[in-house]
């Protein structure tokens, strides 16, 4: 094993590492607005909004990303919308990562206590109130741990925005791959990279969450 | 955006031998990932030495890093090291291999789900620890992991379409093939989309069927 080619390159995987780490942060967040409505449609009174958000869940979720990912790609140019690769692939992975959020979200909100509800309404807040002030941060604290896990499932499906074009970690791997015939050692460098990202943010929700429950000591396991 | 039905029957038999090959990798690749995730879970309760931290490290590598990667180090990182593996047969190996590590943390939570009183009851009976593994703890294990089993099982059948990319003709390689004689990507695509759509909501809906039937006369679930 040589990995001088991989050190003398080293620029490269840095700049991949930087494109893997802005998409998967934007898809996070984007997604994140997304499975709010999403969210509040799967679990609203109305049967039509329950059943397109169960629909789009599904689908989402049902279809493996590579397909999602090609698809965003061919159908965007169809309704006059001319993306770069870099937009489309943080376009299907929000819409993908967003449907996961959706249901750990939904997760969420049932297991708040339904007294929280009844307490608010009783202290006369809008509905929209008990939704943003006493439903959503509880329930955030409850699904941290599901949506750290889902960052790091984002950060690993990004590999596959390479496909489509995008210059991230996999495809600087890729081109150092076929320029230095080094492939075992330029794929490896790649994979201890993702690893340390994953392992990174992993630590940093286990902060998270230790932060989260001061003061709420219940929620702590 | 008209889609010719000409297309299918044209490309049919193709597309048939995807379909075929999309099926073999999802099933060999599953039930050698469950087979090798059960024996992780074994060796890891274990006392030999060094096994467990071993099998912790690759576990967690495993599940840290992009499939994507993990198949092109196999594949265009095997050879440089000396193992040349036919594409067909190296894939299906790496879906194992990347199932097995999250099937032994499904077995390993089942495990925990098995109330300790039945172990030591079993063991003030007098019987051996092959005895009470298997007829004591091995089917509530099952019973306990059956949802996140066909949970993986799922994924499993997404990341197939991932193997297109190391040139294996399944089923998203045959209709990206179509796509590109024919210009149809957005058709082309959708079927694909509407395919594995069918397939996964079909697994999930057995599955769930199963978990009805297994756990009829469960009394604690």
């Amino acid at each position: 094993m040589d990995f001088s080619a991989v050190f003398a390159e080293a620029h490269v995987f840095l700049r991949g590492t930087v494109h893997t780490l802005v998409v998967s942060a934007l898809s996070v967040v984007v997604g994140f607005v997304i499975a709010l409505p999403v969210c509040a449609a799967r679990i609203s009174q109305s049967l039509i909004l329950q059943r397109a958000a169960a629909l789009y869940v599904s689908f989402w979720r049902g279809v493996p990303l590579l397909v999602l990912l090609l698809l965003v790609f061919y159908a965007l140019p169809y309704i006059g919308l001319a993306f770069p690769p870099m937009v489309a692939a943080v376009i299907a992975l929000s819409l993908c990562t967003a449907a996961y959020q959706a249901e750990i979200l939904r997760g969420g909100l049932i297991a708040i206590p339904q007294g929280q509800r009844e307490a608010a309404r009783a202290l006369g807040l809008t509905r929209w109130q008990i939704r943003m002030q006493v439903e959503l941060p509880q329930a955030l604290r409850i699904v941290m741990p599901a949506l750290v896990s889902d960052v790091m499932l984002v950060v690993k499906s990004s590999a596959l925005v390479s496909v489509v074009g995008v210059l991230d970690l996999t495809r600087a791997s890729q081109n150092l791959a076929a320029s230095s015939f080094r492939p075992f050692e330029a794929y490896l460098a790649a994979l201890l990279i993702y690893l340390v990202i994953n392992v990174l943010i992993a630590q940093a929700g286990h902060y998270l969450e230790l932060r989260l429950a001061v003061g709420h000591k219940r929620f702590r396991l | 955006m008209s889609f010719d039905l000409n297309l299918i029957a044209q490309y049919g038999p193709d597309l048939l031998r995807g379909l075929m090959l999309t099926l073999l990798t999802w099933v060999v690749g599953s039930a050698l990932g469950l087979i090798s995730g059960l024996v992780l879970m074994l060796l890891q309760l274990s006392d030999l030495p060094f096994v467990r931290p071993v099998i912790r490290v690759y576990i967690e590598t495993v599940r840290g890093t992009p499939f994507l990667v993990q198949l092109f180090l196999a594949y265009y990182g095997g050879p440089a090291i000396g193992i040349d593996i036919p594409a067909l047969t190296l894939g299906i190996a790496c879906l194992g291999i990347y199932s097995s590590a999250y099937f032994a943390e499904i077995f390993r939570a089942g495990i925990a789900a098995v109330p300790r009183g039945q172990v030591e009851a079993a063991t003030s009976l007098g019987l051996t620890r092959s005895t009470i593994f298997i007829r004591i703890v091995s089917p509530q294990m099952f019973i306990a992991a059956l949802p996140a089993i066909v949970n993986l099982v799922v994924i499993v059948l997404k990341e197939t379409s991932v193997l297109s990319i190391i040139t294996i003709p399944e089923l998203t390689a045959q209709l990206g093939g179509m796509s590109s004689d024919t210009f149809r990507f957005f058709e082309s695509y959708a079927v694909l989309a509407l395919v594995f759509w069918g397939l996964t909501e079909l697994t999930s809906y057995l599955g769930l069927r199963l978990e009805k039937a297994i756990t009829r006369h469960v009394v604690y679930r």
